[in-house]
Formats: C-alpha cells, sequence, structure tokens
C-alpha cells in the first residue's frame, strides 16, 4: 500500500516535473486490406484504420481523467505501405491519401507507416515506393514516412542510402515554405524495430499482431527533479536514483497499456521506456546531462553522461513492465528540447558530437537543420555513418535531418508545437560523394553471424 | 472501486468541510482520511469508495479541479491503482 509521501510525490510529479504517458499508439496490419488495385485497397485501408482505432483518443482521454496523469499524443502506426503496394508502387499516394484522411477522421496528430524495408537490398517496387515519399510528405499532414537502410545482420544497403539523401533534400524542398518540415516526418534507419511507439519512425510490423497498443513514457523532468535532490551524490548514487524514478514512471505507463489495450480491443504490445523531450521548459533530455555535471551539454563529457542515463533508464524500466520494446532509451533531438536548443545557440553543441553521442542512447540524429544546400551525397554520407554505428554496435540508429530550404548556419527553422525550433547546424564542406555514388552493399559485420 | 483525494494549497478554514460537502453529494464514501499542514501548506489525502457515486471517475476528476479553483486549492481524484502501481513492486 501506498503512504501520503508517495501520494504527493506522483502529485507533484504530474504539476511541476511533466510526467505524461508520452503516447498511446495503436498498431495495427493492413495486410488484409490488399486487393488487386490501389483505389479498392486505399479503401479497404481507410475503413480499417477508421474502425480499428476509433475509440482510441476517446480512451485515452478516459483514462487521462481516471489516473489523473496526461497522456499527450495518441497515435496510429501501420504496416509498412511499400508491402501494400508491391503490384503498382505508382499509385502508392493513393494509399498515404487515404491514412492521411484516417488520421485527421480519427484526430490524431500522426500516422506512422509509410515506410519501406530495405536493409539488404532494394526491390524493384520499392525504389518506386520510395520515389513517391517526398511528394506525399508534402501533400499529406499527419502521415509519417521511414526507411530501414541497414541491420547488424545484413550490413547496409548503400543504394537505398544514396537515394535517401536525395529523398530528404526533395522533401525538404517541396515543404520549403514551411522550413522543410517534409524532411521532419521521415526517417532512415538501421535496425528499425517493428514496435516502436514513438513518430515519426514508427510502423507496425509484419511480426506483430493485428491490433496492439504500445505505449511510449517519458517524463525527463522528473529525472532532473530527483537528481536535484542529491547534487552531491557520487555517480553510482545518482544512476540508482534515475533508476528509481525510471521504474515509477514505467510503472505508471504499464498500468496504463494494459488498461489501453483492454478497452480498445487490442493485444497489449510493449511500453517503450524512453526519455522522451518537449520544448517546454522543465522537460529536457539536456538538462539532465547538466545537471549530472556538464555544464553545457554538447561539451567534454556528455557522451559519459548520457551512458549513465541512458543505461539507468533501462535498468530502472525493465523491472517495471512485463514487455518492453521499442527504441528504449534518452532520446537527444535537437529541436525538441529546450537544452539541445540553447546549446545549439551557443555553438556548444555540433553534429560531430551528436553523432558520439548517438553512440551510446537510443536512436540518433534527430531532428537536426542543416544548410540547405548541403549536398545530397553528404545528407547519404552522414546516413551511412549512423547506420554504421548502429549496425557495429547491435542497436538501432536513425536520421531524421532537415536540410531547410534557403536557409544557412545562423538562421533558424521553427516548425512549431511539438517539433519545436532549431538553429541551423553547420556541416563538414568536404565531398563524400565518391564513397555515396559507389553504391553496393556494406557488408555485415562479423559478430553478426552467431548461427 | 476506490480512489485518492489529495488536497494541497494555503491552509485555510472549512477546506474539509467543503472537500467532503461535495464528495457527500456525489454519494461518495470517505473510508480513510488524514491531514498534514507544514507552516502554511495544507495537505489533505483522503482515500474514497466510488461504488455508488453518482458520476464516473473522470467526471468527477473535472468537477475536482473545479471545486478546487473556487476554493483556492489544488484538489485531484485519481484511481487508487495509479499509486499502487509506481508505488509498490
Amino acid at each position: 500500500m501506498f503512504t501520503n509521501f508517495d501520494v504527493l510525490e506522483t502529485i507533484q510529479m504530474v504539476e511541476k516535473e511533466h510526467l505524461d504517458i508520452r503516447t498511446i499508439t495503436m498498431g495495427l496490419s493492413l495486410l488484409s486490406c490488399i486487393r488487386d488495385n490501389a483505389k479498392d485497397t486505399a479503401q479497404k485501408v481507410y475503413d480499417l484504420v477508421c474502425t480499428k482505432a476509433e475509440k482510441i483518443v476517446k480512451t485515452a482521454s478516459d483514462l487521462s481523467g481516471e489516473y489523473g496523469i496526461p497522456i499527450v499524443n495518441k497515435r496510429v502506426s501501420v504496416t509498412p505501405v511499400s508491402l501494400l503496394c508491391a503490384a503498382f508502387p505508382k499509385d502508392a499516394p493513393l494509399i498515404a491519401k487515404a491514412l492521411d484522411d484516417a488520421a485527421e477522421t480519427l484526430g490524431i496528430d500522426f500516422l506512422g507507416g509509410y515506410s519501406a524495408l530495405v536493409h539488404k537490398s532494394t526491390a524493384s517496387y520499392e525504389r518506386e515506393f520510395m520515389q513517391t515519399i517526398p511528394e506525399v510528405l508534402a501533400s499529406t499532414k499527419r502521415l509519417c514516412s521511414s526507411v530501414n537502410v541497414g541491420s547488424t545482420r545484413t550490413g547496409i544497403n548503400m543504394e537505398a542510402v544514396g537515394q535517401l539523401g536525395k529523398i530528404f533534400k526533395e522533401a525538404a524542398f517541396l515543404t520549403k515554405d514551411a522550413d522543410g518540415i517534409g524532411a521532419a516526418k521521415l526517417v532512415a534507419f538501421c535496425n528499425a524495430v517493428e514496435d516502436n511507439p514513438f513518430m515519426a519512425g514508427a510502423f507496425h510490423g509484419v511480426g506483430e499482431a493485428d491490433v496492439v497498443v504500445n505505449v511510449g513514457v517519458s517524463g525527463p523532468g522528473v529525472v532532473k527533479k530527483a537528481l536535484e535532490k542529491i547534487p552531491d551524490a557520487n555517480l553510482t548514487e545518482a544512476a540508482e536514483m534515475i533508476k528509481r524514478t525510471a521504474f515509477k514512471i514505467t510503472r505508471a505507463g504499464q498500468l496504463i497499456a494494459k488498461e489501453a489495450a483492454k478497452r480498445l480491443n487490442a493485444q497489449f504490445g510493449i511500453v517503450d521506456l524512453s526519455l522522451a523531450p518537449t520544448p517546454a521548459v522543465g522537460d529536457s533530455v539536456a538538462h539532465i546531462l547538466e545537471e549530472l555535471g556538464v555544464s553545457t551539454v554538447g561539451g567534454h563529457g556528455t557522451t559519459a553522461a548520457l551512458a549513465l542515463l541512458n543505461d539507468a533508464v533501462k535498468k530502472g524500466g525493465v523491472m517495471a513492465s512485463s514487455r518492453v520494446g521499442g527504441l528504449s532509451g534518452a532520446f537527444i533531438p535537437v529541436s525538441e528540447d529546450i537544452g539541445m536548443i540553447q546549446a545549439a545557440e551557443k555553438g556548444e553543441i555540433t553534429l560531430d558530437k551528436l553523432e558520439a553521442m548517438t553512440c551510446v542512447c537510443s536512436v540518433g540524429l534527430d531532428m537536426i537543420a542543416i544548410p540547405g544546400d548541403t549536398p545530397d551525397t553528404t545528407i547519404a554520407a552522414m546516413i551511412a555513418d549512423e547506420a554504421a554505428i548502429g549496425m557495429i554496435n547491435n542497436k538501432t540508429t536513425a536520421v531524421r535531418i532537415i536540410p531547410a530550404p534557403g536557409k544557412t548556419v545562423g538562421d533558424e527553422v521553427s516548425f512549431g508545437g511539438l517539433l519545436g525550433r532549431a538553429p541551423v547546424l553547420p556541416v563538414h564542406g568536404t565531398d563524400s560523394s565518391r564513397l555515396i555514388l559507389r553504391g553496393g552493399n556494406i557488408p555485415a559485420p562479423i559478430h553478426s553471424f552467431k548461427n | 472501486m476506490r480512489a485518492v483525494v489529495t488536497v494541497t494549497g494555503k491552509d485555510n478554514k472549512g477546506i474539509i468541510a467543503k472537500v467532503s460537502g461535495f464528495l457527500a453529494e456525489k454519494k461518495v464514501n470517505i473510508e480513510d482520511i488524514s491531514q498534514t499542514i507544514l507552516q502554511d501548506f495544507f495537505a489533505m489525502i483522503m482515500l474514497v469508495d466510488l461504488s455508488e457515486a453518482t458520476e464516473g471517475i473522470a467526471e468527477l476528476a473535472k468537477e475536482c479541479v473545479e471545486l478546487g479553483k473556487e476554493i483556492g486549492m489544488s484538489i485531484y481524484i485519481q484511481h487508487e491503482d495509479i499509486f499502487n502501481a509506481m508505488h509498490s513492486i
């Protein structure tokens, strides 16, 4: 049984420290919607999403009211759309429109899964499907896209990496009136996971059940406040404090996830143990690292502090949930984290440091604005670097980078809302095109041969 | 179903009367009640039973917020499971 102190602690976490359930994401298999043409398939897709996820917004609101914990986002992820369109890849935008319309009908902000899995090689229908991504991201509002370009078991598909460099540029260019927001809805993955509840990279893997509820918890503010209470603690004690806090946050997520799954007639999938920041003050992962003792995030010691944080969050969370999955770790998006924005404005955080940080935390180069005239081969090379980190270290890595049209270092992009704002960061001016234009595959590493 | 009602804020006269009056009106039974005052800070925690309540907990939660605004306090009502989940193994 809980004590009065426990009750007040929970209230404090919600009221002052931004404790929330970051997302309830319903994963839907759309494989049963495939018909012999795009129009009929699109109709089936719209009907299925609107039927199965009909109650998602209301259920989240009910749960939030009953348990007194805010549930920030309600979302849907679907089977990678390239699989639905193998027979008619050029018509994939019809499916995209159906999904975007369904998201609007449901009243949700994002729906993920306009995706392709090309981690070994690109099939011809996938190549054509990928060509539709920029236009789709420009013509839809709520649809998110992702492409898995590599994995530890398969190596890296460098043809797809090269194509994605162009896709990022085009997606940004086609949405130039909105600072290139098209690119902010696109993720390049290595070792993509099939049960990720977080956008923009969520899709519903083919190994999943028909209807699944995955929940992403958050709470960087709660972790920071907990650390503020022990300013002189050594790092062993700090890690213990983070673990204990992560346990409590995750237990709340587990409770909501199980109850949401029951009410939505879905299977309980996983709880994603992530610390996901928002641009709000007091909801920053960067500020946790600074509380640990790095004066400005991006400085020396940042990677070490992040490694400690990421590991402690997992250790605390794993014990609190019966099924853990998704990305599970600390996110370090630049535009979505007030501490990161401040460090970027001071010039203290660079792309090179961010890349180093992605070696020890969840995911990768996230929500980073770069000059609009960055060559597509340079963007592809950044994707290749991240994919290599993921491939060699057996972890998920990702790139969500925005080549801001018409902008350069010193300018700022602003997307508003949860996507936030960010100063444009400099990239190396050196040419990487020869590496990218070689094509082929980076072979799977030796430690992937475990059979 | 049981829930926890939390009332926090600056100490003032008649807080308990107002909150318990509201709960009685909604046929919410108070099973346990405890109160502390630290300097000027008032904190009251009640364990209540909602089995005969006239409204659902989500609705009550909204009305608690309204009542809280009226009397200048923070008032929450939450399903007890959230505290069991977060604070016990």
